[in-house]
Formats: C-alpha cells, structure tokens, sequence
C-alpha cells in the first residue's frame, strides 16, 4: 500500500501526473490516494522529487486523512 | 457568478489566463477557475523565458522581470565551463506577479475569475462534455459551458475525466527541486547548466540568477533517476558542494512533462492547453511562452466556435497547435533523446571541443551540433528547428 507523508508533501502535482490510474486526488493543500483505484504500481514513489510517497508493505492506513 | 458560459478555464496559469483572454476577446461569456487561493502562487517554475516568448503576449514590465540574461554557461562533469553569448535576451521572471498580469489582462477582456474553485468532475451529456462540477467556498456547484478548457497543470485530471489519456510515462518526467536563495555569487545577467552523473543524471541542473545576490538554483531528473535517487538529495549534494553559505529562501518540488504533444488534445466540448495538454518544449523542459502559446490558440478557436455555432471548429485547434510548435516539439524530443543520457565522458568532450569554437560562432545550434557529430540524421533535426552559423 502507497502512503503520502502529508507533512512533507509539497503538493505539486508530479505523482497525479504520472498516475495510470488516476488515483491521486490533489488539492490546494490537500492530497489523497484513492485506494480503489491504485494497483500499487509505484510509479508516484520513483516521480516524487521529494520523497513523499512511500510503499508500506504493512498495509498502514492512507495517513493524509 | 452565472450558472452558464460559453466557455470554462480550468487554471489560471499562463495558458490559462491566455485561453480565457483569447476567448474573451472574441465576444463570448468566460470563467476561469484557479484551485488555488492565489493566482501565481505557490511558484512552481525556474522562470526562465526568451524575451520574445513572453512579448508575444504582454509588454516587458520591471515589475515582473527579475533578472535579464544575455549568456548561457555550460558547465561539463569536469569543471569546463563553455560561455554561450545569447543573440536574443531572456528574462527570469517573478512568476507571481507576471501570473498575476496575465489573469488582469484576461480580466480586462472580459473574463470572470475564481480563485480556491476547485473542480472534481465534468457534466457530460451523450458523449460530449457540457460543463464542470467544483467545489468553492465549501459547496458543490455545477455550471454548464459550451466548451471547456482544461489548463489544470503537470497535475491535469480534467482531460481524464473526458476519456483523453494524458497521463506521461514516468520517464518523460523530469522530477524537479528548487530552493530560492540569497547571498550567492554569481554573474547576474548569465544562465548556469550543469550536466552529468554527479548533479544531474538525465536532466539538468540549473542556476537562474534573480535579481542581486539571489538565485533560482534546482534541476530535473528522469523519473527512470528518481527511482534511484530522489532530485531533492542531488539537489542537497549541489548545495552543500558548492554554496553551503546560502540562505533558502523558498524550496518547492514538481514535475515537468518532456515529451511530446499529446496525440489527442482536441475532443468535443474540450480542449487542453499547456502542461496539461504536455506543450511543455521537451528539450529545455520551457513552458511558460509555448503554453502561452498553446492557449492562446485554444482561446481563439473556443471563441471562434460559440460564435460561429460551429462546434466541431473547435476540433481545428489539434492542427492549429500542431503546425505552430507541435511538430517541432517532435523534433526538439529526438534530439533530447539524442543527448540525454550522454555519459560524463561524452558531455566532457563536447565542452572541449567547443571551446575551440570561438565567441561569434557559438550558438545553441552549433552547440548540439558538436554534441551530435556522430549521429548525422539528428544533426538534420537540429539544424530544422536551431540556426545553425
């Protein structure tokens, strides 16, 4: 499972960009995965130009909510 | 606020602010919606564009024009520094303020605004997109158009939402990080690439002066690099190394889209501009003048449409893009292709042979002429789209 440290999160847009899936929903200051539709591909991971995302094998809730 | 317009853009970036002037300008009602609190800001950008790109447009202001360049400095993985003086001048702009001009001028031709309007669906009735749904001020609201004009960034969902596929292979990312920073040194009027393993594998990295004493200091990598390496820890690297000194002032991420046009840009009731329709150059990663430009073009042919009824008109707008910068964009991606994923070695030869070039003849198409002396058919491609002395 793919979580967003939202604390670190700059909200640029890169990881919705990359996304096959359309599975990030960004606003202003506000970013989420939409767990319905990420395959866990982890393109958004390798994008991130600032280590926001991670893969976490434990399954941890999405933590931006 | 109407619950109806002929026409909707969908971010008041550049292109944004373009294609609703544009539009406007033909005589029909337009609205632009911003997601953000400010138009212009949070900065996302090096603010590097020619002179040129943005006179098109709007007159050169002070205002908005931080630093003005008249030379590139190229610098090889093994400290060669090749000076590259510009025929035409540059500017580094002040992003927030120029965004800014560029909404006023859309208001000026008649455009409504909305900032913190956060669209998350489109109304689309038998096919044909008729409309966005947003989010403002904490309600849902839905308002029909004509057409829509998606200008929603590197981050565009809207074009998604209407069956176009716009997501970009994450090779074709450049994953950037920045700081503004003060108290640096450096020529204020020159334009700093550095290239290589060490700073920037498959992309670059750049210092962009802005104004006394500040700079615009980042890069670009591959997301292919970014699997590896994230651009924030070269970006670390780079300062550490060579400016421990300095002050950040500001740092922000974000991703460029270097690759060609998307195939498909154009569909009924909707049109994409800018990044999000990835008009990015994917050679140098510029995007400010050609997503002006793109929605510019866009703007014009959603006016023309409403007005003259005709809504498949607005189809013309996929051709129109591509005959002013689409098909070059194509040949800028060959010769990036071509050249960027040089190795250290290589890039180190091309800086010494170039030095032996002298001033009057260095140009930035006899610069990737040298880098692509052994590859004769993108020598072809360079000389289609750079003057070559």
């Amino acid at each position: 499972m793919i979580e967003i440290l939202p604390d670190k999160c700059d909200f640029c847009g890169c990881c919705v960009g990359i996304c096959p899936e359309d599975a990030i929903e960004l606003k202003e200051a506000e970013i989420n995965i939409i767990e319905e539709l990420c395959t866990n591909c982890s393109k958004c991971i390798w994008s991130c130009p600032i280590e926001v995302l991670k893969f976490n094998r434990n399954g941890v809730e999405n933590s931006s909510e | 606020m109407k619950n109806h317009y002929d026409v909707i853009v969908v971010g008041a970036g550049p292109a944004g602010s373009m294609a609703a002037r544009f539009a406007a300008e033909k005589g029909v009602s337009v609205l632009m919606l911003e997601k953000d609190r400010d138009v212009g800001y949070p900065v996302r950008c090096g603010e590097a564009v020619s002179k040129a790109g943005i006179e098109e447009f709007i007159p050169s202001d002070s205002k908005f024009i931080a630093s003005v360049i008249d030379k590139f400095s190229m610098n090889a993985p093994d400290g060669t520094e090749v000076v590259l003086p510009l025929e035409e001048k540059g500017y580094i702009l002040e992003r927030r303020i120029f965004d800014y001009e560029l909404a006023k001028s859309a208001s000026a031709a008649g455009a409504e605004i909305l900032t913190r309007a956060y669209v998350n669906g489109l109304l689309i009735e038998d096919d044909i997109v008729c409309g966005v749904k947003f989010e403002y001020r904490g309600e849902q609201h839905e308002i029909k158009s004509k057409v829509v004009i998606a200008a929603d960034g590197v981050e565009s969902r809207v074009g998604r939402w209407a069956g176009i596929k716009t997501y970009i292979d994450f090779r074709d990312m450049e994953c950037c990080a920045q700081y503004t920073v003060s108290n640096i040194k450096i020529d204020p009027n020159s334009l700093y690439f550095y290239f290589g393993e060490e700073y920037a594998p498959e992309g670059y990295f750049w210092v962009f002066p802005k104004g006394d004493n500040s700079a615009n200091i980042g890069l670009g990598v591959s997301g292919m690099t970014g699997r590896k390496r994230s651009a924030i820890s070269f970006l670390n690297h780079f300062m550490e190394k060579n400016h421990p000194d300095a002050s950040i002032l500001t740092q922000i991420a974000g991703g460029v889209p270097c690759s060609p046009t998307l195939e498909k840009i154009a569909a009924q009731g909707i049109i994409l501009v800018g990044d999000a329709a990835r008009q990015v150059n994917p050679l140098s990663g510029g995007g400010i003048a050609s997503g002006m430009i793109g929605g510019s073009i866009g703007g014009r042919i959603a006016g023309e449409s409403v007005k003259m009824k005709k809504p498949d008109h607005l189809l013309s707008y996929q051709k129109a893009w591509n005959d002013r910068l689409g098909k070059r964009h194509i040949v800028f991606d060959k010769i990036k292709n071509g050249i960027y994923n040089f190795s250290d070695k290589k890039f180190n030869s091309i800086a010494h042979s170039f030095s032996k070039v002298p001033m009057e003849k260095r140009t930035l198409g006899n610069l990737f002429k040298t880098a692509l002396i052994n590859n004769p058919s993108l020598i072809i491609d360079v000389a289609k789209v750079f003057v070559v002395k």
